[in-house]
């Protein structure tokens, strides 16, 4: 093959793919038991991260920019004035082979511009995953974009070769689709969405009472939605979230801060700071309900539409709810002791173990890594010294604050004072 | 009571665990456990040299194992970190294995313990990123090679990893600082030393130890790896935390332009 062409495309397909945030290669449990290439039963690795600290774990590139629809926060609309390229198959196929056999990756992330139309275009991503299967015994991870308005039977076919399939929502409210994506409806969405979902239930069944029934996309499907393009509120977003999450069986949601690529009077200005803190409170929300027991509607609801910046949703939660505080870390349940500011699902376990040996004191605390600086105003231990003082919700706050850096603090300094 | 002793033996993992079935069976109080290789006699303690045996080596192994699959791991892990003083901690850490209460190896709260999984945190943190920074590089005979130098010994741990993944292709790596590397042949993988003239870096110079295409696709890499930034966003600290700098001399994507 012609390197200096494929470089060309390269820079190209992959400049336009790097938009979608995904990137987990993991939950796919395809094992190498044909002496094949690859294995993707373990977790995924990050080969390396980009200098704006996120995972590099697969090739991520487009087939084609070419489209015919014009969603307005897309770079690869058809009325933006870029270069175009589009990668033969096979091409694809020898780039992913070539960068799995020297570890620089996980697998490939497919995705593409809308050619001809839908079909016609999620063809083409079903035959490159086809061929890494089929000719080259690739059992590495394959996640392959669902072209919004591909047909139910594409779909089917596609989760045969692809361990994970996504269609990006982009946009968290109907009223927003219809404003900046007028050629989509709301159904090109979800219908591939529940086809997924279907199949993948429908697979599970038979595997049970037939053991040799092939996968059908292991590690599920994902959605991402666009943050601070339209006005929407983090309120928005995570009942959006939530939505997916239950109705669609989604593994992740992920939420990626809206980069202006377009001078649009209905999107944020070229320019414009990418919202990267809120983007980090929405993540933090997502673990929250995913992984914390919390529910939506404690964190979000008609009196706080919108997260704290200043401080993360399970510490302003906890400020909210003071009345639930001092617990004793010697006796509080699981479900309690992971609503404590500073206490990662690690430590509560680590707590867990360690108090049946003996009361723990602040000094245990601290080797077993909790953030004392937060917990301290929310717990009491086997100690005489505890926070007594009769603190209001504001000045636990200030006190927290004074104490800590945040990692994105010293980027949002000047965008912080913009709320005082 | 009795004198202390100084126990020496062999460097090997068994060898370890050797000496630990010895110093159990006969009662011996440590004074300490050194290997041969860097032994300093105490002024006022014993020494014996202790010979490996495989039979008594697998009796602790067994015996920890039955304990505690995850104090059996922490225990090879950690003793591959080859800090300074890790044998004595190690018999310590047994010893509190076998006492009667349940379960000790989670009582995060004694100093031993903690220590101990600490270590064995940081050697399973770099078996993850020798697994992920390792970069093959093709060569004329068809074997793909790479070059690591890691801080802890951490061959042992990745073989299975490289093994299961690499099922169809010839690979070798080769950890610079200790002198040996594995090698898979397609059917199994063997632990091998050699005398390496060059050690191959991220070297914009090219080798004619490599395919001509070799340099193409680490070209290719580059390439992909630049576009994957997005400018507006960049932030030199995280990135740094998630690579450290001392692993890029062995990234094609770190290669400094020609
Ligand atoms: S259809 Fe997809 S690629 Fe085309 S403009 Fe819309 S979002 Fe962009």
């Amino acid at each position: 093959m012609s390197f200096e062409r494929i470089k060309e495309k390269l820079n190209i397909l992959a400049d336009a793919a790097k938009y979608d945030v995904s990137c987990s290669s993991s939950g796919s449990k395809r094992t190498n038991n044909n002496k094949g290439l690859g294995d993707s039963s373990g977790m995924g690795i990050c080969h390396s991260y980009t200098e704006d600290g996120r995972c590099v774990s697969l090739l991520k590139i487009l087939l084609t920019n070419h489209c015919i629809f014009d969603c307005a926060y897309c770079v690869t609309r058809k009325s933006n004035d870029i270069k175009r390229a589009a990668f033969k198959i096979q091409e694809v196929v020898d780039l992913t082979i070539n960068f799995y056999r020297r570890n620089y990756i996980e697998g490939l992330f497919l995705s593409s511009g809308i050619f001809k139309n839908p079909d016609y275009t999620m063809e083409r991503l079903i035959m490159v995953a086809k061929k890494l299967r089929l000719e080259e015994n690739f059992n590495g991870y394959i996640h392959l974009k669902s072209i919004p308005g591909a047909s139910d039977e594409l779909m089917r076919e596609a989760g045969l070769w692809a361990d994970r399939l996504s269609v990006n929502i982009e946009v968290p409210t109907i009223s927003g689709l219809k404003l900046l994506a007028p050629d989509k409806k709301h159904e090109d969405f979800t219908k591939p969405m529940l086809k997924v979902k279907n199949e993948i239930i429908q697979y599970k069944e038979e595997k049970k009472i037939i053991k040799s029934t092939p996968k059908y996309a292991p590690a599920g499907q994902s959605t991402q939605m666009i943050i601070g393009a339209t006005g929407e509120s983090d309120k928005d977003i995570m009942y959006s979230a939530t939505h997916y999450y239950k109705n669609y069986n989604m593994k992740r949601v992920y939420y990626s801060g809206y980069v202006p690529v377009a001078n649009d009077s209905r999107l944020p200005a070229i320019g414009s700071q990418v919202p990267m803190l809120r983007e980090n409170r929405l993540y933090q929300t997502d673990w929250l309900l995913r992984f914390y027991g919390f529910s939506v509607n404690e964190i979000l609801n008609d009196n706080h539409p919108n997260l704290d910046v200043e401080v993360d949703p399970k510490l302003s939660w906890a400020l909210r709810n003071l009345n639930q505080f001092p617990i004793d870390v010697n006796t509080a349940d699981k479900h309690m002791l992971a609503r404590v500011p500073g206490l990662g699902m690690k430590s509560v376990g680590k707590i867990l173990n360690a108090r049946k040996f003996r009361k723990l004191n602040w000094d245990h605390l601290k080797k077993i890594g909790v953030a004392l600086n937060r917990a301290k105003y929310f717990i009491v231990c086997e100690s005489r010294h505890w926070e007594r003082r009769d603190l209001h919700a504001t000045q636990i706050k200030g006190l927290i604050l004074q104490n800590s850096q945040g990692k994105f603090r010293g980027n949002y300094s000047s965008q912080l004072s913009l709320f005082n | 009571m009795k004198e202390a002793k100084i126990l020496i033996y062999d460097g090997s993992f068994n060898g370890f665990l050797t000496t630990v079935f010895k110093a159990f069976d006969e009662r011996i109080e440590i004074a300490d456990i050194q290997k041969n290789s860097v032994a300093q006699r105490g002024l006022f303690s014993d020494t014996e040299t202790v010979f490996t045996q495989m039979d008594k080596a697998k009796r602790v192994w067994n015996g920890i194992q039955k304990k505690s699959n995850s104090a059996i791991k922490n225990i090879y892990f950690a003793f591959l970190s080859e800090s300074k003083g890790i044998e004595l901690l190690l018999y310590r850490y047994i010893r509190k294995l076998f006492s009667p209460i349940d379960m000790v190896h989670l009582n995060f709260s004694d100093d031993t313990i903690l220590k101990i999984s600490q270590l064995a945190k940081s050697v399973g943190r770099e078996k993850h990123r020798m697994e992920a920074f390792v970069r093959f590089q093709l060569t004329q005979d068809g074997v793909y090679f790479a070059n690591i130098e890691p801080d802890f010994d951490v061959l042992p741990l990745i073989t299975k990893h490289f093994r299961s993944r690499y099922a169809d292709q010839q690979w070798l790596i080769y950890d610079v600082k200790r002198k040996y590397g594995i090698f898979y042949d397609l059917h199994s993988v063997e632990i091998i030393s050699l005398d390496l003239q060059d050690i191959h870096a991220n070297s914009i110079q090219k080798s004619s130890v490599f395919t001509s295409q070799e340099y193409d696709f680490q070209d290719l890499w580059n390439n992909y790896f630049k576009s994957t930034n997005i400018k507006s966003r960049i932030n030199m600290k995280l990135h740094t935390q998630h690579v450290p700098k001392r692993y890029w001399k062995y990234l094609s994507e770190k290669k400094q332009a020609g």
